[in-house]
């Protein structure tokens, strides 16, 4: 059976949708997200902006639609990248809706055979460990390391990989494993749990590494928790809300067990799942509500953590001789809304040229495991970013998430772009390194 | 639809261009107009005039209804395919052709963004003067078709007065060009000016001719407080009677101030009965010279509070109330009505009086806003459409508000257009023989009624 009646669902989870009537009242259909959704910008489809996603689900409510394998494909095509919800005359929340709109599709139909393969994995964190390291160790077998840093391209097929983009090559020995639980300095200043999440921990370590050094410069200690997993958001963003929930549950549980000042993130998506989505999640749990809201209260993204709370030393750094733009993650710019301290950063070092490129927030088209799914889609998206960066005339894009990072890697390559996408605190790190010769 | 018919019209745009699947369908059931949806029965998407051309054809042959479309953002349901049929979705034609600086025009094609052309007109010190609320995401094929206005429409105008030429595509499937690049042009009947602001129910545009002008070199903003409404009144008719012609010349009503003033804290007093937005533009010594002018008027007729923009960030201050009249007003309730009724700029005020007292009456919350110098306002409704009772007061509210500009010697719509949402007033603005009319131009050129059906001059 393609279609599962509404009446079904509602008999089973009313509340699901029903609550989210009067925000979906709210949209006065006004149009003003084409403006601004990148897949929009690509497709010009109606079903591909939120306008229409959200028509489809008031669609839902009224009877008038199912819930079926076409709608749950449409509702897949979105970058949660925010831009509607930012670019709202109404405030309608569309990026939220759509997630609640996953949620009831996950609940009818079942999350997609791939993802739940994927996030069955995802939730055994142990099993999930030796299958990354193992994928760091015979990496080299299946992908070829490129010239650029950290880039490697599949030497086979890859089910879900398109055979010419790139990736970057797992770490051969992941970043947890390579330090001591805690990092200690000498007088400690503040005592700070590193989230590293699975980008930095499992791909790109030398993140973690510049994250450790930068803190530790600082006088900072660094507790790196080894129980620690994946921050959920994969999860929640696909609709399973119930599994997203049990990985924040163990986040909690660990991070609670450290006696730390700071929990901070160098992942825009990581760092709001701990300061924002976690609460969304508990809205119905007090107690765990409340526990989420101490873990949310001291989670900082590193370069907010380093300007607005350190603040970073500025007396012993090196110089960076090298034109540098900005690209803003979505989670960043729209979603914690951390878009200065960045900047403040790079600023702050000496020799480094600062340039803006057009439209440094708009999405970069990976919405990580939307450019999986959609891989040329994606690359549409990413192009016009690539063509922003290029056109700044910037030596280095500086970034602050790994899956941005990995797709403007990419982008780079196949545009024959040859510039370099890195971390902001890879180069504060590389400041601080240079400032001691 | 026979399933004969949509293998015709897959032949002629590819099958990836008719869309047919109840999602795709429900996505093209609506525009901007709240109150209007009907699912149409395929989506086609073409890419040039003669696929349109074999489209109208076969469509006007078998009888089917053509709904053309760009952004669907309009506020007259001008879009909205209520006989089912074919939604004709032209956003694929987003080519500019011809940017012609000799003669100062555009050639460009239907589906591009109206933002997208002042970009490039931009570039070279020109602009294209229509300016919706919904720049960046109408099409200029929708603007024109709705005959669309703007901020700007005191001294530039709306869309007719700027498009020159037309390709057309008749129900027939015959492709018209009318009009040029001639900037005297009085050969035969202008059908240029026909089909602009025919809402799509006399052919569907695939090209159009536009002119640009010059950007001004230089503008200056200045917002007057007023607590006494006549007295802004009266400040308009000074601003024109002192023979200036302010680009924008923007008034907000009491309602409209108190709801920006709640979101946005602009410092706007409560109990001013209005605000005037005046913005001069051109060559900066006559905008020195208008300014002052403005200045004099404004003084001259008691205004309580006065703020000239000194440099671009005290201008977006300005601006900023203004913006947020709409989605201040939006924010109240779920559903939102913005018409666009419209008088003699020496009616305003009386006009204003009128629809706050509608507004106690049928006890519905209307703000309005608008185009205090040309006389277009924007009486917006805010209610929840699923409270069928409110609905019932804020149909009789919208009625009374359509008859008392008719009355005042005004017109249903200034740059919305009339789609379904005025079509039950038409007559009453215009007179039967003048509906009967354009009833005939219309059975002259769509004989089979198919395209916009219902629409404009309603069942013919």
């Amino acid at each position: 059976m393609d279609y599962v009646a509404i009446k079904e669902i509602q008999n089973k989870d009313q509340w699901l949708l029903a609550d989210i009537r009067d925000a979906l009242a709210k949209c006065m259909k006004c149009g003003n997200c084409m403006a601004v959704c990148p897949i929009y910008k690509e497709t010009k489809n109606e079903a591909s902006v939120a306008r229409g996603k959200l028509s489809l689900i008031e669609g839902i409510l009224s009877g008038e639609n199912e819930i079926s394998a076409d709608l749950d494909h449409i509702l897949s095509k979105c970058l949660c990248c925010k831009a509607c919800a930012a670019n709202c005359p109404c405030g309608v929340k569309a990026d939220e809706l759509i997630i609640r709109g996953r949620q009831a599709v996950v609940k009818a139909r079942g999350l997609h055979p791939v993802k739940k393969l994927v996030f069955k994995l995802l939730s055994n964190r142990k099993l999930f460990d030796i299958a990354l390291k193992a994928a760091g160790l015979f990496g080299p077998l299946s992908f070829k390391r490129l010239p650029r840093k950290m880039a490697a391209v599949a030497r086979f097929p890859m089910p879900g990989i398109d055979k010419k983009r790139i990736t970057a090559p797992f770490a051969s020995v992941p970043l947890r494993s390579r330090y001591p639980e805690v990092v200690k300095v000498a007088n400690a200043k503040y005592k700070v749990g590193f989230f590293t999440g699975c980008m930095i921990n499992y791909i790109y370590t030398d993140v973690g590494d510049a994250v450790i050094h930068v803190l530790n410069h600082n006088d900072i200690e660094v507790v790196i928790p080894s129980a620690q997993h994946c921050c959920g958001t994969p999860v929640y963003v696909s609709g399973d809300k119930e599994l997203a929930k049990s990985f924040a549950r163990h986040i909690i549980n660990v991070f609670e067990s450290y006696d730390v000042d700071y929990v901070i993130a160098a992942c825009g998506s990581c760092a709001e799942a701990l300061k924002i989505e976690y609460l969304h999640m508990f809205q119905d749990d007090p107690v765990m509500y409340e526990r989420a809201k101490v873990l949310a209260n001291k989670t900082y993204e590193i370069s907010e953590f380093l300007v607005d709370i350190v603040p970073f030393r500025r007396d012993d750094l090196g110089q960076i001789l090298q034109t540098v733009t900005m690209h803003d993650p979505c989670h960043m710019a729209r979603g914690i809304k951390v878009t200065k301290q960045p900047r403040e950063i790079l600023q702050a070092i000496p020799g480094l040229t600062f340039v803006e490129m057009k439209d440094a927030d708009r999405c970069c088209g990976s919405g990580g495991s939307f450019s999986v799914a959609n891989y040329p889609l994606s690359r549409k998206i990413n192009d016009r970013k690539i063509k922003n960066i290029k056109e700044s005339s910037a030596e280095i894009v500086a970034t602050s998430c790994g899956t941005c990072r990995m797709h403007l890697a990419d982008g780079l390559e196949q545009n024959k772009v040859y510039i370099e996408a890195v971390h902001v605190i890879q180069l504060l790190d590389q400041s601080y390194q240079a400032g001691k010769i | 639809m026979q399933t004969l018919y949509m293998q015709e019209f897959q032949k002629i745009v590819g099958a990836e261009n008719v869309l047919t699947g109840q999602e795709d369908l429900f996505c093209y059931s609506y525009d901007a107009t709240p109150g209007y949806s009907h699912l149409p029965e395929a989506v086609i998407i073409p890419e040039n005039v003669q696929q349109v051309s074999a489209i109208l054809r076969l469509a006007n042959q078998h009888e089917i209804p053509v709904y053309p479309r760009g952004s669907g953002t309009n506020l007259s349901a001008g879009c909205v395919p209520l006989k089912g049929g074919i939604v004709l979705l032209m956003n694929r034609f987003d080519h500019i052709i011809d940017v012609d600086l000799e003669n100062l025009v555009v050639v460009t094609e239907p589906g591009v963004i109206v933002a997208d052309l002042n970009n490039i007109a931009a570039k070279h010190g020109l602009i294209y003067p229509p300016d919706p609320g919904t720049v960046a995401t109408a099409t200029l094929g929708g603007t024109i078709a709705e005959n669309a206005g703007g901020l700007r429409g005191l001294k530039y105008g709306v869309s007719k007065h700027y498009v020159m030429g037309l390709e057309v595509v008749l129900a027939n499937g015959d492709i018209l060009h009318t009009g040029g690049r001639n900037v005297k042009d009085v050969s035969g009947y202008d059908l240029t000016k026909l089909f602009t602001g025919s809402e799509g129910t006399l052919g569907v545009i695939t090209q159009a001719t536009l002119k640009l002008v010059p950007a001004p070199e230089c503008k200056k903003s200045i917002m007057a407080v007023f607590k006494n409404l006549d007295n802004a009144g009266k400040t308009v008719a000074g601003i024109i009677a002192a023979k200036i012609t302010p680009a924008t010349l923007e008034i907000m009503d009491n309602a409209t101030i108190r709801t920006v003033e709640d979101y946005a804290h602009v410092g706007l007093p409560l109990d001013a009965e209005a605000v005037l937005l005046i913005e001069v533009d051109g060559m900066p010594e006559v905008v020195a010279k208008e300014a002052n002018e403005v200045l004099r008027v404004l003084k001259t007729n008691h205004a309580d509070d006065i703020q000239v923009a000194q440099n671009d960030a005290e201008r977006d201050k300005l601006w900023a109330a203004r913006r947020a009249a709409l989605p201040a007003l939006a924010k109240l309730r779920p559903t939102t009505y913005v018409e666009d009724a419209t008088v003699p700029r020496s009616k305003v005020p009386e006009f204003l009086r009128e629809v706050s007292r509608i507004a106690k009456e049928f006890n519905v919350t209307i703000g309005t806003f608008g185009h205090a110098g040309d006389g277009n306002m924007h009486p917006t409704i805010v209610c929840d459409s699923r409270d069928l009772k409110e609905m019932e007061s804020v149909k009789k509210a919208m009625n009374e508000i359509f008859l008392s500009a008719i009355k005042l010697g005004g017109t249903l719509s200034g740059e919305h257009g009339i789609g379904l949402g005025k079509l039950p007033w038409m007559e009453q603005q215009h007179g039967s023989k003048v509906m009967d009319a354009m009833k005939s131009i219309k059975r002259a050129l769509d004989p089979n009624l198919i395209l916009n059906p219902g629409k404009l001059v309603g069942e013919c």
